[in-house]
């Protein structure tokens, strides 16, 4: 669904991104981990176009997005920190990205009412706290049911509950035959909904490996240790080398 | 006084018993010339409707010329139309158009030549080199007549109504537009020029020099290539006069020139380049006038001395006054400036502080005129505000120790 | 656009700033006419507050409203809509609501106590000086990443074009005194806008003044009609270029 070949991308003298290639398929939930600025960041961005890349392309659905803008309609996103103008309601939020996205006439509205978004939806956003603002996120993001769902740090400022209901449906979505893509310090999340694993560190792609493959190479079962085992060997490998 | 010389040709016409009529119209060529011959002393020659060619009719007989519906008199460019040489002719009711133009002789439409109560009204004249042309006459009336020429240069044109040498003379409600000068006097004194409106002569609205004790009241002078220019005059007066709009580098609502003992009262400045400027002048006295968006309100050279300005409104002008040396020997007292922004502490309606009406702007772009690109910049403002608390280029004896807090209600 | 811009201007219309700025110059304008019973001199005190608050308030509300807004930019990019259709509908949004404040504030009560040609012009001025000053900030926004770095680009941008350009401008007048420099002056103004606007407002009051100097190119520019188009067209360069460079400049901008 998703082919990046051979991406690079510099921050004057920083390499943010190098010479990345990865192949993101349908039906699969991909967790971007790695240290602060290793890259995953500039990775989303690079794929919702809002960094340029220096080299290399992107192709989404198998057409490479340049200065095409269209594309995007195939993607639902949920940024990091989510702030909007201050003096719009919960409900102009979502009624002005309904009016943006003309194209798509069918709402996936089940995570507004789930996450009960819809009971406060005439509060300005300049009275929510972080982790409302979150919720409002995520149900932007699956509003317009995407192929493609890019989450950054999704569970960062939510509450347990609310946690658990994005999980579900994020899980729900991928065996719907959809793309997730998240990035998340907090693995323990990540347990049960992700089946592959990016690890990025220094812009550079250390490994794309299912979590099977992973829990056959380390016999781990939490994903927090696979991580960690992994990082051991590969460590002990370029000290023996 | 107009009337008072109606009067008199009244009571004249009356007691002339044996007065024929004569009837002139436009079936022969110098049909007005032939019929002349025909009139005596006090008889009147009714002209019809009708174009008439003539040039140069003169008219040497006591007379009294009157047109029936405007009848045409059209010099078609050659000569001059009617000359007056006998007193006492009254000329009223024609349109005289098409003068001639030379430069050996002023041509005009009518001309009157040493005579005396000579009566000149309601006449259109149309397109002619001079309008009328007074020359040594006295007593004389030009009253409500219409002269409209569309002079395009100085060199090629004439003045409206020019008199020279003349004493007595009455100009009241005519209307004078596109000539050299709307209204001409050299020479000319004891005369009133009352209710005129003068308007797009190409040089002066008026014009006067070495013209003494005459008075100028509620004329308009609106549009001139130069504003009103008082040369070389004694005792002139002038009231209720509006000057309006006369723009250009060298327009001014009024000039004066080597003026003395005058007085310029309840006047109206409107939107003139320069309100009064004044040069050698002295014992002016300008009272209750009013100067409303001019460029400057008074110029007043250093060479002017003992002129009072007193009980002036200055409305929105530019700059109030400004003047080219340190020098001042003129009073300002008592008058309304808007710009002024001091107190009275004591209610007397009277400023506590001087004004000191020329601004330290005005002072730059004196010398600096393309400085003016400036004006009213937050930079100028700093400027003219810090010279307020340190004055150094601005003339410290030009002030007003009495400025109004209220503007006064002259009109 | 329209849409983005709909929601940005139902936003900010409801911005506390926006409606502090309203009434601070509707107070403002009110009893600056109503003291003086020469509105002409209303007009003029008038004229000194939009010259120096218009462009100062806008270059850094604007500013710190477009800085404030990179996430919410972000978001919208996110969608499926062109990059300069979301920077020029925040553009507008911001543009409207300042114009509107202004037009509002200092509008209303000119108006209603002395509507006249002079009026209008100052109106026209302000709300020009809003859409450049809102557009510079746009392009101070999209040129450097850090906020702070661009606040202090937007102070130094307001006192350059209200202060000290001019200074150097009068620094120029009088060294040069000797030389024919009408045309170079006037060139020269034309690249602040702040000038162009006050020399709009000087066409209306003080044509008699400008019209006696014997600076041929006073009279014939500046007396006659030629003279306010030529400043409102240059005012209108002064939208334009900012703009096309933002919408340039942030085409290749990485968020």
């Amino acid at each position: 669904m998703i082919h990046i070949n051979a991406l690079t991308k510099s921050f004057g003298s920083f390499k943010a991104l190098d010479n990345i290639s990865l192949n993101f398929a349908k039906g699969r939930t991909v967790s971007l981990l790695g240290p602060n600025g290793s890259g995953k960041t500039t990775l989303i961005k690079s794929i919702l176009g809002l960094v340029i890349p220096d080299k290399g392309t992107i192709s989404i659905n198998d057409k490479q997005i340049g200065n095409d803008w269209q594309y995007r309609s195939h993607i639902g996103y949920m940024p990091q920190i989510g702030r909007y103008p201050e003096n719009m309601t919960i409900g102009q939020v979502i009624k002005m990205i309904k009016d943006i996205r003309k194209d798509n006439v069918q709402y996936d509205e089940e995570l507004i009412t789930q996450l009960g978004v819809d009971k406060i939806s005439s509060k300005t956003m300049r009275s929510l706290s972080g982790g409302t603002r979150q919720k409002v996120s995520a149900c932007l993001a699956f509003l317009f049911s995407p192929g493609i769902l890019i989450l950054d740090e999704p569970t960062a400022g939510l509450d347990p509950l609310a946690s658990e209901i994005l999980k579900d449906k994020i899980i729900q979505e991928c065996n719907k035959g959809k793309l997730v893509l998240i990035t998340s310090h907090i693995l323990s999340d990540l347990d049960g909904i992700t089946n592959d694993v990016v690890y990025l560190q220094d812009g550079k792609l250390i490994f794309y490996k299912s979590v099977d493959e992973l829990q056959h190479m380390t016999s781990e079962t939490k994903l927090n240790k696979m991580i960690a085992s992994v990082m051991r060997n590969e460590h002990a490998k370029t000290a023996h080398v | 006084m107009p009337r008072l010389i109606i009067t008199i040709l009244f009571i004249f016409f009356v007691f002339n018993g044996n007065a024929k009529t004569i009837v002139v119209r436009a079936d022969k060529a110098n049909a007005i010339k032939n019929a002349l011959a025909y009139c005596a002393d006090g008889d009147t020659l009714t002209i019809e409707k009708g174009l008439y060619k003539e040039q140069d009719i003169l008219v040497s007989k006591r007379i009294t010329i009157l047109g029936k519906d405007y009848p045409v008199i059209d010099g078609v460019k050659k000569g001059q139309l009617i000359v007056v040489v006998r007193d006492s002719v009254t000329i009223s009711g024609l349109q005289l158009q098409n003068t001639g133009r030379s430069s050996m002789t002023d041509m005009a439409a009518i001309r009157l030549q040493n005579v005396k109560s000579v009566s000149v009204t309601n006449n259109k004249l149309v397109n002619n080199t001079y309008g009328v042309y007074l020359q040594n006459s006295h007593y004389c009336l030009v009253y409500k007549n219409t002269i409209k020429a569309d002079a395009k240069d100085e060199l090629n044109s004439g003045n409206g109504i020019h008199a020279w040498k003349s004493t007595h003379l009455l100009l009241q409600s005519n209307n004078i537009s596109g000539h050299r000068d709307g209204i001409y006097f050299e020479f000319v004194t004891d005369s009133r020029i009352i209710n005129n409106t003068s308007t797009e002569n190409i040089r002066y609205g008026l014009h006067f020099m070495f013209s003494h004790k005459d008075v100028y009241t509620h004329n308009s002078f609106i549009n001139n290539g130069s504003g009103v220019a008082v040369m070389y005059s004694k005792q002139v007066e002038m009231y209720y006069n509006t000057f309006r709009h006369n723009w250009g580098d060298a327009s001014y609502a009024i000039l004066l020139k080597e003026i003395a003992d005058s007085k310029i009262e309840h006047n109206l400045f409107d939107k003139n380049t320069v309100g009064i400027y004044m040069e050698g002048t002295s014992r002016i006295q300008v009272l209750y006038n009013e100067f409303v968006e001019n460029g400057w309100a008074m110029r007043v050279q250093s060479s002017c001395d003992n002129n009072v300005f007193e009980k002036n409104n200055f409305l929105s002008n530019s700059f109030d006054v400004a003047t080219n040396g340190t020098m001042m020997l003129n009073t300002f007292n008592n008058n309304y400036w808007d710009k002024y922004d001091g107190y009275d502490l004591d209610k007397n309606k009277v400023g506590d502080v001087p004004y000191y009406p020329v601004s330290m702007y005005s002072v730059v772009t004196e010398r600096v005129p393309t400085a003016m690109i400036l004006y009213r910049s937050f930079l100028t403002d700093i400027m003219n505000r810090v010279e307020k608390v340190m004055p150094s280029i601005v003339p410290d004896k030009l002030k007003d120790d009495n400025p109004l807090m209220k503007s006064l209600k002259l009109r | 656009m329209k849409t983005i811009m709909k929601y940005v201007v139902a936003d900010l219309i409801r911005n506390k700033v926006i409606v502090v700025y309203a009434i601070i110059l509707a107070v403002l304008s009110f009893s600056v006419l109503s003291i003086d019973e020469n509105p002409a001199k209303g007009l003029l005190s008038l004229l000194n507050v939009t010259l120096l608050f218009v462009p100062l308030i806008s270059i850094l509300f604007a500013t710190i409203y477009y800085f404030n807004s990179i996430e919410f930019i972000e978001l919208l990019l996110a969608q499926p809509v062109r990059r300069n259709k979301v920077l020029l509908a925040e553009y507008a949004g911001l543009t409207i609501s300042l114009s509107l404040a202004y037009l509002l504030g200092v509008g209303l009560p000119v108006m209603i106590i002395s509507p006249n040609l002079a009026a209008i012009t100052l109106l026209m001025s302000g709300f020009l000086l809003t859409l450049i000053f809102t557009a510079i900030a746009l392009l101070i926004f999209v040129l450097f990443k850090d906020k702070t770095k661009g606040i202090g680009a937007a102070i130094a941008a307001a006192m350059f074009f209200t202060l000290l350009f001019d200074g150097l401008l009068l620094i120029f007048i009088y060294s040069f005194n000797e030389y024919p420099i009408d045309k170079a002056v006037l060139g020269i103004t034309a690249f602040n806008p702040v000038d162009l606007a006050r020399i709009l407002m000087l066409l209306q009051l003080d044509v008699a003044v400008l019209m006696g100097y014997s600076g041929a190119l006073f009279k014939k520019f500046l007396g006659t009609g030629t003279g306010s188009v030529y400043v409102v067209v240059c005012m209108l360069f002064w939208v334009l270029l900012p703009l096309l460079l933002s919408v340039r400049v942030f085409r290749k901008k990485d968020l």
